[in-house]
């Protein structure tokens, strides 16, 4: 394999990554406050769509963005009222809101565009399209370090840059403000939180709102910037691949950034197969590559490692039980 | 001492949510133009207007029948089994083992043989999550989840590769004649009149009616039983009485796992006779909200079973006629999974104090 088709695997495997490490962080900030969300399937699904649809009618893809955030903070709305206020069960929560986005998705976008469930191709503004970082073009022909640059770090759409961003900034909030001291504590310990005085449903509410903006993020990326449009169940299981690379990276964002990466690299793999046989002298098996994440995940942290996660993860909080 | 009265828990909450998530859908229906008071006719003529009709039901009935049992028997451990779907499948590599490899002498043989593949086959596709949960604190939600993905990949991997029969597409030849199982068209045949005409509903039925009873006889009337619904009601009570959390989760898992790998003789022996691509079709899933719709108990999830099998029929006769998509269902299934599953205290809460206040009066 030559260095350029190297970078061509590396470029593919950071837009794929992408809307996983949105998916992380958005699983790990209401993880880390103790609300399991197997929802973020359903709410990137909705959010995809939603994006797809207002960009494509309005030929406006920032709208498109506001719109796909705004369908994930509905589903998000309905997983706090469900596990937050009434103490429901936070998975079962999950499973309706991946049903209710995979179902609502191709219903309307039949009843809206008449297309078979899917929105029409966009073009144009109605997409993020890629950005040139400065002086791209200028080092272009600087040997190794201005290809790496051209190719590899610039021409990303402005979502990916976003996405790297959030990591060190998660990291800031979580470990570096008051917020993030109390959102740990409300998913370790939520009575110690509330006897210190500070709402637990207020930060618990606060968590499920951010992970329905990021889930919102993502999803808007699948359908704008990474392809041109909807189609149905396009987020093909990228919501629990997120969730493994949660509990891969232990409920912390540089980790989640790096299993994330690792699993991108892994669906590159699965699109560049020719390149993958080259390399290694043989073929291997895409079914293989779609679920060694989840095959990673089950042998690293459950047969030779461990992976607790938050200690009240799951568990409503009852005051004066 | 209970709030309400145990009528209300078993059969009022359910209903009112039910209604809430009957409520929602037709509200979806009149918000893509159409009108749900004739969809829900067409759906009632459809699935219940003829025994072609009633056979589709039945025949859908019977998969969620077994998928629901799963998922109510983990739950009676307090176990969330979200791994159905890919316990059906590989439910459906054994009976699909069994069947061609294997030259049954009678369709009775074949059943009994490839039950006992199946079961083995989703027990253990549930055995490897159950053991994680026991012994390494994997979360068995999330397990099960990653290996329905895993199935799914090793079921398309077999079946373009080993299992796959000469031709196009991605399935095995069609099994031998005598491991064919009779249908209700096949049974109901009296001369000139014959019932069930055409449609998929089989003898597995019965053993989907013999599985309640056996889900029922093992939780509330066994020494077995009554270890799993202690272990689901208070772990370290039951770790107390020296029952053992690992034998116990071992135990219920292999159950659940058993069980809904034995859905594939339905759809796989009974309607297919042969194994195809994504067989389950998502029965594994719809277990999730028969489960929950039937509170756990076995009577209950043969009615919540029979529900969901008229909303399948139903809800094709619909795609057929109307232009609601397929997928109406899938937002019903959500709906009745958030209503009676999450949203429970939402519909509870109220009831309790309506109970007490009129307790007081």
């Amino acid at each position: 394999m030559d260095f350029a088709t190297l970078l061509q695997m590396l470029d593919a495997t950071l837009r794929l990554a992408t809307p996983l490490l949105l998916a992380c962080l958005a699983g790990l900030y209401s993880e880390r406050a103790g609300i399991f969300d197997i929802g973020l399937e359903g709410k990137m699904l909705a959010a995809a769509f939603m994006s797809a649809a207002i960009a494509s009618v309005t030929g406006d893809v920032w709208l498109g963005l506001l719109a796909g955030i705004g369908a994930s903070m509905l589903l998000s709305g309905i997983h706090g009222l469900a596990s937050i206020t009434f103490r429901g069960n936070q998975l079962i929560s999950g499973v309706a809101i991946n049903f209710l986005a995979a179902g609502l998705t191709v219903v309307i976008a039949q009843s809206w565009f008449k297309q078979g469930g899917r929105t029409p191709q966009l073009a144009g503004d109605a997409r993020f399209n890629p950005i040139d970082l400065p002086f791209a073009e200028q080092l272009r022909d600087v040997p190794v370090f201005g290809t790496i640059y051209y190719e590899l770090i610039s021409g990303h759409t402005i979502l990916v840059y976003v996405a790297l961003l959030l990591v060190p900034t998660t990291w800031w909030v979580l470990y570096r403000t008051r917020f993030g001291l109390r959102l740990r504590a409300v998913g370790e310990n939520p009575a110690a939180v509330d006897t210190a005085g500070v709402s637990v449903i207020g930060l618990r509410f606060a968590a499920v709102a951010i992970c329905g903006v990021l889930c919102g993020i993502a999803g808007a990326y699948l359908a704008t910037a990474l392809q041109a449009g909807f189609t149905k169940d396009m987020s093909a299981g990228r919501g629990y691949i997120a969730l493994a690379a949660l509990i891969f990276a232990k409920w912390r964002p540089w980790y989640a950034l790096y299993s994330c990466l690792l699993f991108g690299f892994l669906q590159a793999m699965a699109l560049r197969s020719d390149v993958v046989e080259n390399v290694i002298g043989f073929a291997l098996n895409n079914q293989l590559l779609d679920v060694l994440p989840f095959i990673l995940v089950v042998i690293l942290t459950g047969f030779v490692g461990k992976a607790a996660g938050p200690k009240a993860g799951g568990q409503a909080y009852v005051k004066e039980r | 001492m209970d709030v309400m009265p145990k009528w209300a828990d078993v059969i009022l909450i359910p209903v009112i949510s039910i209604i809430l998530a009957a409520i929602l859908s037709a509200l979806v229906i009149l918000a893509i133009g159409e009108n749900p008071w004739a969809a829900l006719k067409l759906m009632v003529s459809g699935a219940l207007g003829s025994t072609y009709g009633w056979g589709y039901t039945i025949y859908y009935a019977t998969n969620f029948i077994f998928t629901g049992l799963a998922v109510a028997i983990a739950a009676q451990a307090k176990m969330f089994n979200i791994g159905g779907e890919g316990q059906a499948l590989l439910g459906g590599l054994g009976v699909a083992i069994v069947c061609l490899y294997i030259p049954w002498p009678h369709w009775t043989v074949a059943l009994i043989g490839a039950a006992a593949a199946a079961a083995l086959f989703g027990a253990a596709w549930a055995a490897i999550p159950a053991f994680l949960q026991a012994k390494r604190g994997s979360h068995i939600v999330i397990t099960t989840i990653m290996f329905n993905f895993i199935a799914a990949a090793l079921l398309n991997f077999l079946l373009i590769g080993a299992l796959k029969a000469p031709g196009m597409e991605p399935a095995t030849s069609k099994f031998p004649e005598p491991a064919h199982l009779p249908s209700f068209q096949d049974m109901f045949n009296f001369g000139d009149t014959t019932f069930f005409r055409g449609a998929p509903a089989n003898v597995t039925f019965f053993v989907a009616l013999a599985a309640c009873l056996f889900v029922w006889a093992l939780v509330w009337r066994t020494r077995l039983g009554y270890e799993i619904r202690s272990f689901g009601e208070s772990e370290s009570a039951a770790k107390y009485a020296g029952i053992s959390p690992t034998k116990i989760i071992m135990v219920t898992m292999l159950i659940s796992g058993a069980l809904a790998g034995m859905m594939a003789i339905n759809n796989v022996q009974g309607e297919a006779e042969r194994l195809v691509l994504n067989a389950a079709e998502g029965a594994g899933f719809i277990g999730i909200a028969v489960a929950l719709m039937g509170r756990n108990h076995p009577f209950g999830v043969l009615l919540a079973a029979l529900l969901f099998g008229f909303l399948y029929q139903g809800g094709a006769e619909l795609a057929l006629w109307t232009s609601i998509p397929r997928e109406l269902i899938i937002v019903i299934q959500a709906l009745v999974i958030l209503f009676t599953g999450a949203l429970d205290n939402m519909v509870r809460m109220p009831l309790e104090r309506l109970f007490l206040a009129m307790r007081r009066a």
